[in-house]
């Protein structure tokens, strides 16, 4: 459903991404590893629209079956489109309440009820965030601040949803919680992108895997053959 | 001073002091916004008084009609503003902007002097609005009482729109944020938009009340409102509409009761305003409601 074909970023004279390609299919968990710096962000913030100096070609195929290039548009346009982002750092609204932070990831909708149906949706899969609704998200912990991030990203009911470091500052056990959650969000039928340093967590729910190293795709495969894979081991697993 | 005496000086100030708030919320929005001061603001406060004289005196239009002309011309020069002199610039450092906005206003109130010439022209009240008539001790006209009134549904209105609506939602969001508010599929623009023919819309407003209350229009009428106004916002807190609205009220109870009370004084009148700017900056540089812009990483 995704085509990325030679993604070049730059930031004025930094060539902060070299001519990767990655595809992603309909129905996956696909992986994005890398260390401090590597482009992961940048690689998922050129998809989301919010990098000027992307170049290449990042095709995006939607239900109807017609191919659309993303690069040069909004970032509102891609939501439109189905294409979801929860950015790195979560980037909570810190006034606003858990709820009203979920309502304007309902923006693009107007479903009133539908809208309805998935804030108890995500509330399902957070309880937590039902008992905090009516607190301000500046006040919520680091980790249920990651758990409305997600929830968030999901209110755009979209048929792709980027993760940039869902794990980021999360003790051991939420990082399991987060993770089981990702999963069964990808087992009712949403495709993901998962950016991670969190190579172990991210390599174990991942369909398919790709390894960047200072801005180029050094490595792809399974998520299974990466874990065994002996430089991913000494690099990203603590050997 | 006697007591219809206070009423009389009462209602003006809060005449004068919601009018003051009207101008006020258009500064706070675009600044809670885009951390610009849109001088130009005065000038449609300007236009919009202009633009209800020409329409009712110089051409007749029935004063129902003529009103709706007036707000909607003045919001569309506002729009315009923003499209020409502030869009172009969003990546620009601020002080462009900033740059951009005395331009504008100077733009506005010279190009205003050429087309209206700079002779102050009178406003010939519709007579129902003049009618005096007692309340209790007290003589009013229904003008100020309208003011008033107009002034705070306006801005209760405009309450419920930023706290009950999407589009109020997207407002509160990209004062903190805007990529984040991106992401969720807010078009920026069209929030932006929004904000100036809001604020714009609410000038106009304040415009024709003030048109019709000091019955002239001039080029350079927006100016002292303006400052003024800015001063309320600040004083308010910048960001915060009930803010604004208070800040208004504020300088309008301080203006009119410092001269009601020490004639003498009335030589100062505007200066009031500036020694309270400078004093809020000193002790409560966040104003009265404003927020702390705080953030959790
Ligand atoms: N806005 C920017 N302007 C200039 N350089 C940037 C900008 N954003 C990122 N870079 C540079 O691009 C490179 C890749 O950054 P990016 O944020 O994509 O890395 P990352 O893989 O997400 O790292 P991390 O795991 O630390 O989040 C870095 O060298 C960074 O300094
Ligand atoms: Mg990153």
């Amino acid at each position: 459903m995704l085509e990325i074909k030679n993604l070049n970023v730059w930031y004025g004279a930094i060539h902060a991404v070299h001519d990767i390609s990655m595809s992603i299919a309909r129905g996956e968990i696909v992986t994005l590893i890398g260390a401090n710096g590597a482009g992961k962000s940048s690689t998922i913030r050129a998809i989301a629209g919010l990098v000027k100096g992307a170049k290449g070609q990042v095709t995006w195929t939607g239900k109807d079956g017609r191919p659309v290039q993303l690069l040069g548009r909004p970032p509102e346009y891609m939501v439109k489109l189905g294409i979801s982002l929860s950015p790195e750092g979560r980037r909570i609204l810190p006034q606003l309440t858990v709820e009203e932070n979920l309502m304007l990831g309902a923006y693009i909708r107007s479903d009133k009820d539908g809208i309805q149906a998935d804030i108890e949706y995500c509330y399902r899969l957070f309880p937590r965030l039902k008992e905090r609704r009516g607190q301000k998200g500046g006040t919520l912990s680091g980790g249920e601040q990651q758990m409305l991030a997600v929830a968030r990203a999901l209110m755009s009911h979209p048929d792709l949803l980027m993760l940039d470091e869902p794990s980021l500052g999360l003790a051991p056990i939420l990082v399991e919680e987060v993770f089981a959650t990702i999963s069964e969000i990808n087992r009712e039928g949403r495709t993901i992108l998962l950016v991670e340093q969190n190579a172990y967590a991210a390599l174990r729910i991942a369909r398919k895997a790709y390894v960047l190293e200072t801005g180029a795709i050094t490595l792809q495969g399974t998520g299974a053959e990466l874990l065994e894979n002996p430089k991913v081991k000494e690099a990203y697993l603590g050997g | 001073m006697n007591f219809s005496m206070f009423l009389q000086h009462f209602t003006n100030a809060l005449g004068l002091g919601s009018m003051y708030g009207l101008i006020a919320i258009g500064y706070t929005m675009v600044y809670g916004i885009l951390r610009l001061i849109n001088f130009a603001h005065g000038d449609i406060f300007m236009l919009g008084a202009y633009f209800v004289f020409f329409a009712t005196i110089q051409y007749k239009i029935p004063w129902a009609l003529g009103l709706v002309i007036a707000v909607l011309g003045a919001t569309a020069c506002g729009l315009l503003v923003d499209r020409i002199a502030y869009r172009p610039l969003r990546d620009a450092p601020r002080i462009s902007a900033l740059i951009s906005a005395i331009g504008v206003s100077f733009f506005i109130e010279n190009a205003s002097i050429v087309a209206f010439t700079g002779v102050p022209r009178n406003v010939i009240q519709p007579k129902l609005l003049m009618e005096p008539f007692a309340l209790g001790t007290v003589r009013l006209i229904p003008l100020s009482l309208m003011v008033p009134v107009i002034s705070f549904v306006l801005a209760a209105g405009l309450l419920w729109v930023i706290y009950r609506t999407k589009q109020g939602l997207a407002m509160r969001s990209i004062s903190h944020d805007i990529e984040t508010t991106r992401l969720m599929g807010v078009s920026v623009d069209k929030t932006i938009a929004l904000t100036f023919a809001i604020g714009s819309a609410l000038a106009a407003v304040a415009g024709i009340m003030w048109a019709l209350r000091y019955p002239k229009v001039e080029p350079l009428m927006g100016m002292m409102p303006g400052f003024k106004a800015f001063i309320a916002a600040v004083f308010g807190g910048v960001g915060s509409v009930a803010g604004a609205m208070l800040g208004g009220l504020s300088l309008g109870f301080i203006e009119i009761m410092s001269v009601a009370f020490f004639p003498k004084l009335s030589g100062y009148r505007d200066a009031f305003a500036f020694v309270l700017l400078i004093v809020i900056l000193l002790v409560k540089p966040t104003g009265l409601l404003g927020e702390k812009l705080e953030d959790k990483i």
